[in-house]
């Protein structure tokens, strides 16, 4: 709840209910996990051995505000329009 | 109880690249609202973040100017929170293998001897957020994420400083070192350069960090030594009445003078770090490395310590003219023109400085160029101008841009040194002032300036004082 606070997101009791269920098995099958013996190997974060994909520090081309903002019908002057987040 | 202060402080430093960090869009400060967007920087699903090369090597040679320990093999991770400035609803950062970790920088602080050393916990690569702007009048707030995604590394100092001092000296080298690399452009109005001061109070003696206090919007030097000075002062009167400091962010305000209660701080484990599977790690080869070392320019200490041993300046001046590389540059290039130094050290540190200082102006902008001061103090060097002159021929360099040269020959500002010339001149002044001559036959030589005071009245400053010195002490003797 608390971070469904931080977040912004409305839940309801039903909700509450079936996002217990579902971490329920979400850190069921993390314990699954646990189980499997990790000695001696170092932590991964990704599957593919792959490293330095980069670009150059060139500047390309933009969105546009016309097109950046389409997809919302919340803005003002070229900004998002969004709740009052203070602090 | 005398209480002992503890500060560390967590610096923001923007990187000078074209280009945002994970994307291509521009970094240029002052467009439009939303003009600088891309599918990246607006979290548009389906886009995917590629590192910018240029950011990656311009931490890397922060890191390695700090005395930290560059990381062969960095990563990045997802930095969770929930602000409308930051699309994503996390930012890319690195938390648990930054680029950078365990250096130092060793600080001087007027009046101490002993240079102290400052801890540098880790540097680490992250991007900036968008910026919101609160409505006034109605509940909503305005976003524009043309700075989302920006280019920053994080410096996070040890809590090794006790005093607003040492903070500032701390702050003021490292401003100076990523200013000398290049990496940044160092401007903290614009928010190039930002710091947040964690400050906290512990009773003599004990070893136990008392309860921190952040301080954030401290946009000058000047700023942040007046708000950890207030800080301190205020959880001083706290605990002195039996009260507890909560931890919290305060916002300094610079107008009132004051800090505000922000928010209560997030704890750490609030953010959920972890590592972004949209990026994989960086990793610098031996190769790679030593082409940075090879490229890092000499830096701000070592300038220093270089203009106080083979130029022989003391330490202030040489602590003035290394404040920025742009300077210690235009000093050296006016050097290569006149070499008496401490003709150039005083005329580069006084009158240079004196003149931008005047006018708001920075070194980058200054109307006087080294070449043209160095060709001023030629002239003054070879005796055919003197201080006064010059100081005047300066100040018309500054205004009109034209050389030295041209402005003493239009204003036929030459110095007199010919003493056949200079003679009359002096002979006149002996016949109209013949109290005073006896005076200075009767003992008084202190009169001696008096009369050179006459004679250059008498030839508008022009005369040689060197020849004018000799002519009196004949005549008079
Ligand atoms: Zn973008």
């Amino acid at each position: 709840m608390h971070v469904a606070g931080l977040a912004r997101l409305h839940m309801d009791e039903g909700d509450v209910e079936r996002m217990a269920t579902q971490l329920g098995t979400i850190l069921a099958y993390v314990d699954t996990l646990k189980e499997v013996d990790t000695e001696g190997v170092a932590p991964m974060s990704h599957a593919v051995h792959l490293v330095n994909a980069m670009r150059e520090d060139t500047v390309g081309e933009h969105l546009g505000v016309d097109i950046g903002l389409s997809g919302t019908e919340e803005k003002e002057d070229g900004h998002f329009l969004v709740p009052k987040i203070v602090g | 109880m005398d209480f002992e202060t503890v500060i560390g402080l967590e610096v923001h430093v923007q990187l000078k690249t074209a280009s945002k960090i994970f994307c291509s869009c521009s970094t240029a400060f002052g467009a439009g609202p939303n003009a600088h967007t891309c599918p990246v920087c607006l979290a548009l699903p389906g886009s995917l973040p590629v590192l910018n090369k240029k950011a990656a090597e311009m931490a890397a040679k922060a890191v390695l100017a700090t005395n930290c320990t560059l990381n062969r093999e960095s990563r990045f991770d997802r930095k969770n929170y929930f602000y409308p400035d930051l699309p994503k609803a996390y930012q890319i950062s690195q938390f648990a293998m930054p680029i950078g970790e365990h250096g130092w920088l060793d600080i001087e602080v007027e009046g101490r001897p002993e240079k102290k050393r400052i801890g540098i916990t880790r540097i680490h690569m992250e991007e900036d957020a968008g910026k919101s702007s609160h409505d006034p009048f109605r509940p909503v707030s305005l976003v524009d994420l043309n700075r989302a995604g920006t280019p920053l590394i994080e410096v996070v100092s040890e809590p090794d400083m006790s005093s607003p001092a040492e903070a500032v000296a701390y702050l003021r080298q490292l401003h100076a070192i990523v200013r000398y690399l290049d990496v940044c452009d160092g401007n903290m109005e614009e928010g190039s350069f930002r710091c947040d001061a964690n400050v906290s109070l512990r009773p003599k003696g004990e070893t136990k960090l008392g309860t921190r206090t952040e301080l954030k919007n401290l946009n000058s030097f000047r700023y942040i030594e007046k708000a950890i000075h207030y800080e301190i002062k205020r959880q001083e009167s706290i605990l002195r009445s039996g009260g507890k400091i909560i931890q919290e962010t305060r916002l300094w305000d610079s107008v009132k003078n004051q800090s505000f209660s922000m928010r209560s701080k997030e704890e750490a484990h609030d953010y959920r770090y972890f590592p972004d599977p949209d990026l994989v790690p960086l990793v610098l080869d031996e190769d790679w490395i030593e082409e940075l070392k090879k490229n890092l320019p000499e830096l701000p200490e070592i300038r220093k310590a270089r203009f106080m041993e083979s130029l022989g300046l003391k330490g202030d001046d040489a602590a003035t003219l290394t404040a920025s590389r742009e300077l210690a540059d235009y000093f050296e290039a006016c050097l290569e023109k006149c070499s008496n130094v401490r003709r150039c050290t005083s005329w580069v540190a006084v009158h240079l400085l004196g003149l931008l200082n005047a006018r708001g102006l920075s070194i980058e902008k200054t109307p006087v160029s080294a070449k043209a001061l160095g060709e001023l103090l030629q002239l003054l060097e070879k005796g055919d101008i003197n201080d006064k002159i010059a100081r005047e021929v300066f100040e018309d360099m500054a205004k009109s841009g034209r050389p030295a040269e041209v402005i003493i020959r239009e204003k036929g500002l030459s110095q007199v040194s010919d003493s056949s010339e200079l003679e009359a001149a002096v002979q006149k002044v002996l016949e109209e002032n013949p109290a005073e001559v006896e005076a200075y036959k009767g003992g008084k030589t202190k009169l001696m300036s008096f009369f050179m005071g006459k004679v250059m009245k008498a030839t508008r400053g022009q005369a040689n004082p060197k020849v004018v010195t000799e002519l009196l002490q004949r005549m008079l003797g």
